[in-house]
């Protein structure tokens, strides 16, 4: 990634925290934590990486991304919203009765969801479906998925964590969001999940940890990680090191960011006025 | 249009639930199947040997099986999978109510050996409630065919409906009740035998017959009873089920599966708001789990065979007014 396309992605990243935070707050409560430490990854997808097309949601060659972590749904709908999949304002009926933009990721409410997701678990298992689905028609797309790090506690990922590797899906990256908290405490109190890595290398993916905040490192361990795959004929996974709550000092690093039930416009004030000044800093750097 | 025509047939329910399906998977490119280490036991080896790489084997995961399932529609596919009643749905019910349900997925799925027939797997191995965790999930269709005919059908309609199909398969050998060539519609029951001193509702291969069999049993009393077979058990004949009740004054509904829940309850639900004060019974698995056995001794010990059919539809008669 050049230093051009770097201040690009950062400056996304700064703008799909801030319209994530915006948008909790027109709502007044809700998934913070694993909503803003997603923001680094979601500028790179959607600031290039991912092969999507807002005006052909349903294009069938798209690169599909399943957000199995679903209750991230925030950072996602910041990140089509600014990729022209609806309108920007449309993010302030976060919640509202009757809106397109559920708690929870729902693919028959919101344009660009390619899965409902939100019970835990299920959406790696769709998105194995879908890369394999994918492979069948003969298309060359990739599919990514999204997992929480204490979503690795459901027996079904693991299901598919054997799957994957035997049907050789090596257009297949899956990527836990690795925060290291779950709701009732941190994931080593709760479950221990020891070195995902390892785990994963030893269940037959190519697998390898990654910064989740530094935006050249991730694009940069997605294109190693496609032409290892290849070559190897293996699914990929990603262990994304991230601080929950990311560039929101009131929470980063908290347990109880999960879920906040009151947000106001004044409690963001001050956060959203830095990552607007950071974002047109480093656009003008551009 | 539907015509009954019994006659005996030693084809177990399964070949032609294959054969349907291979012969739908050579027209349609898009039909897929997944298997959990059941392949066997659908009957689905022809399957593999016909389209290997549209057989999915993902081991024993049922779970993670059903939402791969409507992931492979999301890109295009029909996924049908089979494995045993409780593994088909009450091991991964959450992934049929989200990720394919509640997602909007297109995806069909088989559950066999409803009931007792899950006969020298016992309890463990036998889908008593399967009707009941699954009817109250918007949008599925239930259909529970009993002979050859309509599982022929009912896989066809399945593959060419888009949404959430259940297949409630009985898999061993099964007796023709409809001429070949009929045609049935979901959402519309057939009538088997005509009668009009009382109806039984019921559906698929043993119950029909177990049910025809009572039926015979109370001609030969002078009783003329009426079978409904419901086979579309969601969407139900709710016409049906009101034209029959009211015609004969007395309802016995025939279930292999729990009396809550299921075919009983389905039919209660249009009977209550129907307004019509008809005597009814059920019969149907009775607030107990599943046992291991012969199916002959089984339908006997949970009270299921043509003599507690019989059974209950003179006790309807005595108390019809």
């Amino acid at each position: 990634m050049d230093m051009k396309r770097l201040n690009e992605t950062k400056a996304l990243a700064c703008q799909i925290r801030a319209e994530t935070l915006k948008m909790l707050a027109a709502a007044g409560s809700g998934h913070v934590g694993g909503s803003l430490d997603l923001a680094e990854l979601m500028a790179v997808f959607y600031g290039g990486r991912l092969r999507v097309d807002p005006a052909r949601p349903d294009w069938p060659e798209r690169d599909f991304l399943v957000l199995s972590k679903g209750h991230a749904g925030p950072v996602l709908y910041a990140s089509l919203a600014l990729k022209g999949f609806f309108p920007l304002e449309e993010l302030a009926t976060l919640n509202q009765l009757g809106t397109r933009l559920p708690s929870h990721c729902d693919r028959r409410k919101t344009r660009g969801v390619d899965m409902t997701a939100g019970s835990l678990g299920q959406g790696i298992s769709a998105a194995t479906g879908i890369a394999l689905g994918n492979r069948l028609a003969g298309r060359d797309n990739y599919t990514y998925c999204v997992v929480g790090d204490g979503e690795m506690d459901e027996g079904s990922v693991w299901e598919t964590m054997l799957l994957a590797p035997q049907r050789k899906l090596d257009h297949y990256m899956v990527i836990v969001d690795n925060n290291g908290m779950q709701i009732d405490g941190t994931t080593r109190e709760i479950v221990d999940l020891g070195d995902l890595t390892a785990k994963a290398e030893a269940f037959g993916w190519y697998a390898v940890d990654v910064d989740g905040h530094d935006p050249a490192a991730i694009d940069e361990a997605i294109l190693r990680a496609q032409a290892v795959c290849r070559e190897k004929q293996r699914p990929a996974f990603l262990n994304l090191h991230t601080v929950k709550a990311k560039g929101w000092a009131k929470y980063e690093g908290q347990v109880g960011s999960h879920w906040v039930g009151s947000i106001t416009e004044e409690d963001i004030a001050e956060t959203v006025a830095y990552l607007e000044e950071e974002m047109r800093r480093l656009r003008a750097a551009v | 249009m539907a015509t009954v025509e019994r006659k005996a047939d030693t084809r177990e329910l399964r070949e032609t639930y294959a054969r349907t399906l291979v012969e739908l998977a050579g027209k349609d490119p898009r039909i897929v199947d997944l298997e959990a280490d059941l392949m066997g036991a659908g009957g689905m080896g022809i399957f593999q040997k016909s389209f290997p790489e549209r057989l999915i084997d993902v081991g024993i995961a049922e779970q993670s099986m059903v939402a791969m399932a409507a992931g492979l529609s999301f890109t295009g596919f029909i996924p049908f999978l089979h494995t045993f009643g409780p593994f088909a749905t009450r091991r991964p019910c959450d992934q049929i109510y989200i990720s394919c349900a509640y997602a909007g997925a297109n995806v069909k799925i088989c559950g066999s050996d409803p009931g007792v027939t899950g006969t020298m797997n016992g309890g463990t191995h036998q889908a008593m409630e399967d009707i009941a965790l699954l009817r109250p999930i918007p949008g599925i269709t239930i259909l529970e065919p009993c002979d050859h005919t309509q599982m022929a059908w009912a896989v066809r309609t399945a593959a060419e409906t888009p949404g959430l199909f259940y297949i409630r398969m009985y898999r061993k050998a099964c007796n023709q009740v409809y001429a070949p060539g009929s045609e049935f519609e979901v959402g519309k029951g057939e009538i088997l035998r005509q009668g009009d001193d009382a109806v039984i509702f019921t559906c698929g291969a043993v119950m029909v017959e177990q049910s025809l069999a009572a039926a015979e049993e109370l001609a030969a009393e002078g009783i003329q009873v009426r079978v409904a077979d419901c086979f579309s058990v969601k969407p139900l004949d709710r016409e049906l089920v009101v034209r029959c009740a009211r015609e004969t004054g007395a309802v016995v509904t025939v279930e292999n599966h729990f009396t809550i829940g299921g075919l009983h309850s389905a039919v209660s639900e249009v009977l209550a708001e129907s307004g019509l004060g008809v005597a009814y019974r059920n019969v149907g698995v009775r607030d107990r789990f599943g046992e291991v056995g012969p199916l002959e001794g089984l339908l006997e010990r949970f009270g299921l065979s043509g003599r507690h059919i019989a059974a209950a539809v003179r006790e309807t008669l005595s108390g019809k007014g």
